[in-house]
Order: structure tokens, then sequence, then C-alpha cells
């Protein structure tokens, strides 16, 4: 039964963080260089364009669930499998939640990438 | 890539590293926290290395926020991967913690999936901004 606590937890945390990078990411390419945008027109500006895009107050949201999803499966679970199986399956979540919503091109450097990352978090966190 | 946008990433690696270092250390000063006082949670902010550490999460926050404005998240995520890298170095040099050889070559993979995504262009697929967005672009 505790397996099926953790990986439901690990589950959670994967969805949750990928749809709360994927909708911030999104928002933020809404919003523009914010660099440029700050040499332009301000600070306070940049704050209230991003404060009232949608999509980063909905990508906030599922980060504060993938937050509380990591609370929960840590009371439920041993950390030495939570905390790197979720970190890394997050990193290859986030590749091809990035190729189908946000229409990046995942060519097979960005592949290699996400999966050498994944590999080396697994394997530090684990 | 300008050297800002380098500054840009380097901060997100840095704060959240340094960040969670910080807060870990001042949590640990702090103790355990019940769930029947939660009010100690406020109390936990008053301690120096926790709040130098949410100042700097607060600093990861905006820096990523930035790179994502002009950058791919399958770009961001990966070139501050560094970060792991770096929590390994303070944990063994800092905090005098073991770092086994498959810890390193954990770094060695994150290191070498770094190098591999900051070879190739920041972004692919640029969104269309906003109309707003066009109009404080094209006024002075």
């Amino acid at each position: 039964m505790k397996f099926v606590y953790e990986w439901s937890a690990i589950l959670a945390i994967v969805l949750a963080s990928t749809t709360g990078d994927v909708l911030l990411s999104r928002a933020m390419k809404q919003v523009g260089d914010v660099g440029a945008l700050y040499r332009q027109a301000g600070l306070w500006k940049v704050i209230s364009r991003i404060a009232r895009t949608p999509s980063f107050l909905l990508g906030v949201l599922a980060m504060t669930v993938a937050f509380y999803s990591l609370l929960f499966g840590l009371s439920w679970g041993d950390v030495s499998l939570i905390a790197p199986a979720s970190a890394s399956l997050t990193f290859v979540a986030n590749a091809i939640a990035a190729k189908f919503f946000l229409h990046e091109r995942v060519d097979r450097r960005r592949w290699m990438a996400a999966l050498m990352v994944a590999g080396g978090v697994f394997l530090l966190a684990g | 890539m300008t050297f800002r946008k380098y500054l840009v990433l380097a901060g997100v690696t840095l704060c959240a590293a340094t960040g969670d270092s910080l807060l870990s250390r001042g949590m640990k000063e702090v103790g355990s926290i019940s769930l029947r006082h939660p009010s100690d949670l406020l109390l936990a902010i008053t301690n120096p290395w926790v709040a130098i550490g949410i100042v700097l999460l607060l600093g990861f926050f905006a820096s990523y926020m930035t790179a994502l404005s002009w950058a791919d998240l399958t770009y961001v995520l990966p070139a501050t991967s560094l970060g792991y890298v770096l929590l390994a170095i303070i944990a063994k040099y800092g905090l005098h913690e073991e770092v086994t050889p498959m810890r390193w070559f954990g770094i060695l993979l994150i290191s070498g999936g770094v190098g591999f995504v900051t070879q190739g262009p920041e972004l692919t697929h640029p969104a269309p901004p906003k109309k707003e967005a066009i109009s404080t672009r094209v006024t002075p």
C-alpha cells in the first residue's frame, strides 16, 4: 500500500510541477522580454503586467499544489525515493509538455540534455 | 546570448542553491515545528539564515521568470540545473557531508546536459505578444 501512496504523490508532484512550469513559461512569453519592458516602462509596469496575466496566476496555483503534494508525499514515503524520482521525472515531463503545449522545438540536443540532467539529479538526490 | 542573459541564468542557479542551503541551515537551528503550533513558522522567519534564504529564493523566482520571458522552458530548466551541482559542493565543503562516487557521476551527467543545451539557441518558438505589449514597445 505504501508503494501506491508514494507513486501517487510522485505523479501528483510531477503533473502539478510541469503544469506550473508550462503556465509560467506561457505567461512570460505573453509578457515579453522583461528587461526591455523594464527599461521602457519601469518596474511597476512589469509587475502589474505579469500579475494581470491569467497563466501566471494559474501557474503559481499549480506550483503551490506541487509544493503541498511534495509535503504529503514526504509524510507518506521515503525522501530518498520521492525527492529524486519527482525531480528527475519533472525534467522529462517538462520536455514533453513544452513540445506539445508550448510548441518548442525539442530537438535531439534538448532531449539529451533533459535526460542527462534527469539522470544526474536522480543520482545526486538518491 | 548576451552577457546580461548569462547573468540572469547565473542568478537563477546561485539564488536557488544558496537560498535552499541557508533555509536548511536556518531550519536546523529553529528545530522541528509542530502542526499544533503553526505560529512557530512565523517565528522561524526571525532567524537570520531563514530570512536571507527567503530573500534569495525571491531572487530566484524573479530571475527564473525573467529567463522564461526570453528563453524556452526546455532551455532554462537544464541550463540552470548546475544549482544541483553547487548544492553538492556546498554540502561537501560547507556542511562536510560525504559525496559518494555515484553522486560525482550525477554531477558529471548534469554538467554534460548543461553543456549540451547551452550550445544551442535559447528560443525556438516565441509566442506572439499581447496587443498591449506591442503598444508599449512602440510608445517612446
